[in-house]
This record gives C-alpha cells, structure tokens and sequence, in this order.
C-alpha cells in the first residue's frame, strides 16, 4: 500500500527518522532530530493501524478508484462570473498591481 | 516502457545523428503542454482567455478557497481525447490524481492532473520524414497561475524582492503530452514540435502560440556512447519558447554532457533552464522523483470511463490530420514525397482553400502553387476573404481567361478589397482581350518584325518566344499567353 506516495511494503519495518525528516522538508517544515524521532515512532503507529486494513480478506471485492460509484461527471464548458479583482484580493495579506504579492521563491530564475 | 520495435528502428535512425562529437548520440524526448481551445477552465466557469486585466477570471474553485469543488469540463475532455485520437493512442478509463508541490503558482498547493492512468496511451506522431516518434501519453491538467518576479536582481537587495501572481491562468486546461526518448538529433525535435502543433491547430485543440504560452515545450535530454544499451541520466530543460530556442537548447545540452562525460565527470539529473539571450543552459533545481509530489487520488473529483459511442463520435470530428492532407497532395501531385509548396498548402490557414479547390477538380498543381506562394503571402487573410473567389479565379486561369500574371494582380486585389476577381478583374483593366483584338495586335507585331516572321515561320521555333514577348509588351502583360501561342501557331499554317 502507499502512504503519501510512500510505498510500505513491509508493515513490520517503521518509517526512520530520515524519511520523516524528507517528508518535512518537502511540506517545507523544519524539525528538531529530536521532533524527527517523535514523528517517526507516532507516524510508525499510524501506519502499523493501516497495516490492520491489509490483514482483510477483500480477494471478493471490486476494485474501486472512487466510493460513489459515479463516473464521466462533467459540466458544460458555458462561462459563469466568478469574483471581481478586489474580491479576489480580499484575503490577501499584501497585493500589489491587481496580484497577489508574496515573498520571492528560492530557486526559481526571476 | 519503450516496446522494442520502437527502439530498433531509432538505434538505425540514431546512427545518422552526426552533430555531436564520434561515438555519441542524442537521446531526447519531449514533453509539450498545449492550452486546449475551450470557453472556460477545467474545472470552474471562469473563462479561458489570454490577455485579461490580472486576476479577474477567477472564482473560489481556482483559486483553491476551502468548500470550493472542481467539476469537469465536457469539451475540454472532449479536446483531450481527440488529441488522443490524433495520435494513435488509446482512449482509456482514468482517474484524477493530486500531484503536491509548495509553490504559490497553485494556490492549493496542488495541482489536479493524472497520474499512473492517463486519458490516452500508447500512441505515436509520423512525421514528414517518415520517421515514428512513439508517444507514451497524454494526460489531462490544469495549469498554473503566472509570477511575475519583481525587484531588484542583484544579491544585496534580496529583502526588496516580490513575486507577483496573476490566477487567471490557473485551472486552464491542458493536455501534457509526453513523447518516448525517439528523438535523434535537435533537428527531429524541431520536425516533431512542428507536426505536433499542426495536429492539434487542425484538430482545433489548440491555438498553436508557442510564443504567448498556450503551447509549451520541456526536452528530456540525455546521451550515450553509440552502441551502449542503458539510458544515462537526463537533463530536464525548461523555458523554450520558440523551435528555435528549442534546437539550440537540445545541442547545447547534448554537446554539454558529452563534454562532462569526455572530462570524466558526472551529470546530475537536474532540471536546467535555458537561456536564450547567453545560449546556454544552467541548473535550476534537482529533479524531484515522483514521490516527492505525493500523488493521491483526487477525491473530489469520479473516474472517467469512455463509452466506444462516445469515442467514435469524437473520432468521426477529427477531419484531415496534416498527414493525410500531406499524402493527399503528394498523391494529387504525382510525387513521391512532401515538399515546401505543400507544407505551406496544409497549413491551417492555407488548407481551407485547398481542399474545396481540389474537390471541384481543378488542376492540383495550379491549385497548390497559387496557395503556397500567392495565398500564402497575402496571409493572414481577412475573414471576409471568400473561399469561392479563390476557387472562381483559378478557375478563370485554368480556362486561360486570364494569364498567370494578371491572377496574381486580381488575387491581391481581391484580397485587398474584399470583392470578387471578376469585379477585381474589371477594376484593374484586366478584361480579357478577344481572339480578334489579340489577332489585330499580332498582325501588328508580324508586320512590324517581317523577317523574324518569316524565320518563324519557316520552322525556328525558338522565334516563338520573340513573338509572345513583342504582343505581351503590347497589350501591357493583358494578353494570355497561350492564346498567343495559338493564334501565332494558326498564322503560321495559313501564310
């Protein structure tokens, strides 16, 4: 099965320190070693109760991609109005020429 | 992935590969990202249109606001799978995933596409030069807002830097379509873009403007010492806005590795980004492996399964693909491969006039060169311009009531004033000039150049030419040729 992408193949084996460490700094969070430990044993646990679902017989059940049993829902491609420019901009905490204005990213040509 | 079929018939290809330095080959394949033609987004009604005053198509579903849920576009699904159609690929049940990522373009923090089921798999491009380049899929996304960086550029004033973000352009739809390692050479990257585009501006999926965004273009490059079997590691390059930039940026990559490998270096799979202005490509970041994006399923959104009814319906809606309005020019012309003239012909501009000609059974040649060449320069065409002029005054020029110069004249007047050729014709002075008229003028030639006339006629019919000229500079170029040459011809035998 896979968790967050993570293939866990192995339920026995717990998820390190390091992968946990991997996993924060692509939700950009930065951890303490000492963080890294605690999440890894609790991320353990929640990955031993869905190890739990594995151990089901489901060899009769359909595979399913979705609960609701639907399929092909669309709408047609007509233009409904959305939100004017200052509505848009009214959450944002600082704009500036009609956009929204956040710090520069790292990494990326300007 | 590749099947071995494939990859035999690119190892002879390959072979031929001669830019880089002995020994070396090119191994490259494209992933092109096109905008499709719809009224509204993938997944909102806000509209689909380039050029807006900033963040004014958006609604809560694009711009990620919680409580907010994507419904699908029927006619962008309708685009995606005949761009799979186009392709020979299979049109199959998919799912949406979530593909996760930090950075403001998607405010989400995802952003909808597919994952491990595409729309469409398994198809392949021909191109003119006979060479198949496979085509692992094509899958349907949304694209993402754009940044604008501002501020300073220079170390120091880092602090005073913003990145500024226009949403109208978030949720579009696109179709990534993502090619096998076929490509050879930058020369072949440049005939696949090309052929690609026009497939899918035929098909009307896309505007085709490499140039305002709506079709983009990131090369997987790679090389490999000739007669190696694995792939090496491979370059990601971004930012190429243009076929030229694209052809540039493939062989400086390739010659770049192929200079790191000959150093006893190593390349690191990076995505680099090429810049025009300097010529070359520089590292932008470490290529993230797929499950850094942390793909899930889209729960908000209910698989899609095409009917065959469905399918066969979008597939009867393809019209001519390029290909087939090639190999019927090809076909019409009594040739055995494509040329210049008729790659202009099937243009998406070009075509429309073309084909209905052809139909009517005039004359290909006549039909295809006036297109190419004369049509062609008077593009882009007012949508006033009338197909039927067209047709009308090849008509007239087959039928030899006007001579291939005074059509080129009545075409651009036509074109210009938007008036039938006949009133074109008439405003040009371009009337026909009868058989006794043009006889009075010819007589007039002949008594004024006797002897040549009597050379003329007793045989040197090199003469002939001489007489064409002096009656064409007569009648100021009104004359038709060829009713010329007969009426010479016919004096001749009575004197």
């Amino acid at each position: 099965m896979e968790i967050f992408g993570f293939r866990i193949s192995d339920m026995s084996s717990r998820i390190s320190p390091k992968e946990v460490a991997h996993v924060a700094m692509l939700a950009r969070l930065s951890l303490t070693d000492e963080e890294a430990e605690l999440y890894a044993s609790q991320l353990s646990s929640v990955l031993d109760h869905a190890s739990d679902i594995e151990s089901l017989d489901i060899h009769d059940l359909e595979v399913t991609a979705h609960p609701l049993g639907l399929v092909n829902r669309t709408r047609s491609d007509s233009v409904v109005s959305g939100l004017s420019q200052a509505e848009a901009l009214s959450q944002a905490p600082d704009e500036a020429q009609g956009m929204f204005s956040v710090p520069p990213v790292l990494g990326e040509p300007s | 992935m590749a099947n071995s079929e494939t990859n035999q018939n690119d190892l002879a290809v390959r072979g031929e590969s001669e830019f880089l330095p002995d020994g070396w080959e090119l191994i490259c394949g494209l992933e092109v990202h096109t905008e499709l033609k719809t009224r509204t987004k993938l997944f909102c009604g806000c509209a689909n249109v380039f050029g807006a005053q900033a963040n004014t198509n958006v609604c809560p579903t694009c711009l990620g606001l919680p409580g907010s849920l994507p419904v699908l576009n029927e006619k962008a699904l309708e685009i995606a799978a005949m761009i799979g159609l186009a392709l020979s690929a299979r049109v199959q049940a998919s799912i949406f995933h979530r593909k996760n990522y930090f950075y403001p373009d998607m405010p989400k923090d995802f952003q909808i596409s597919q994952y491990d089921i595409p729309l469409n798999a398994d198809g392949h491009l021909m191109l003119p030069s006979g060479k198949r380049i496979g085509i692992e899929r094509a899958h349907v996304e949304e694209d993402t807002g754009k940044i604008t960086h501002l501020g300073g550029t220079s170390g120091r004033i880092h602090g005073a830097e913003r990145a500024l973000i226009d949403y109208n352009r978030s949720g579009v739809p696109l179709v990534e379509i993502v090619s096998r390692p076929d490509i050879a050479s930058p020369e072949e990257a440049r005939e696949y873009v090309s052929e690609l585009r026009s497939t899918l501006v035929a098909i009307g999926a896309s505007d085709g403007k490499m140039e305002e965004g709506s079709l983009r273009v990131d090369a997987n490059v790679s090389v490999r010492p000739i007669g190696e079997t694995p792939f090496r590691t491979r370059c990601e390059i971004k930012n190429l806005n243009s076929l030229r930039s694209l052809v540039r940026a493939i062989t400086f990559e390739a010659h770049r590795q192929v200079a790191a490998y000959l150093a006893g270096e190593k390349v690191t799979q990076q995505t680099r980004h090429w810049d025009e202005s300097v010529g070359r490509t520089v590292a932008l970041r470490n290529k993230e492996e797929a499950e850094d994006y942390r793909y899930f399923p889209e729960p908000d959104l209910v698989p899609l399964r095409p009917s065959e009814e469905w399918i066969e319906g979008l597939r009867s809606q393809l019209g001519e693909l390029p290909k087939e309005r090639r190999a019927r020019l090809v076909e019409s012309l009594g040739l055995t491969e494509t040329n210049d003239q008729i790659e202009t012909a099937i243009s998406v501009e070009l075509y429309p006039f073309v084909r209905p000609a052809l139909a009517a059974g005039l004359d290909p040649k006549i039909t295809v060169a006036r297109c190419a060449n004369e049509l062609a320069s008077l593009a882009p065409l007012d949508d006033g311009f009338e197909i039927s002029w067209f047709i009308e005054l090849l008509k007239m020029e087959i039928e030899g009531k006007v001579s291939a110069t005074q059509a080129k004249s009545i075409l651009a007047e036509v074109a210009k004033n938007l008036i039938p050729p006949r009133v074109a014709q008439e405003r040009l002075g371009l009337s026909q000039l009868t058989d006794d008229q043009l006889t009075k003028t010819i007589n007039e030639a002949i008594s004024q150049n006797p002897k040549e006339w009597e050379r003329f006629r007793t045989g040197e019919a090199q003469l002939q030419g001489f007489f064409v000229g002096k009656i064409m500079k007569a009648t100021s170029g009104k004359a038709d040729g060829k009713a010329v040459v007969r009426i010479l011809l016919a004096l001749a035998e009575q004197r």
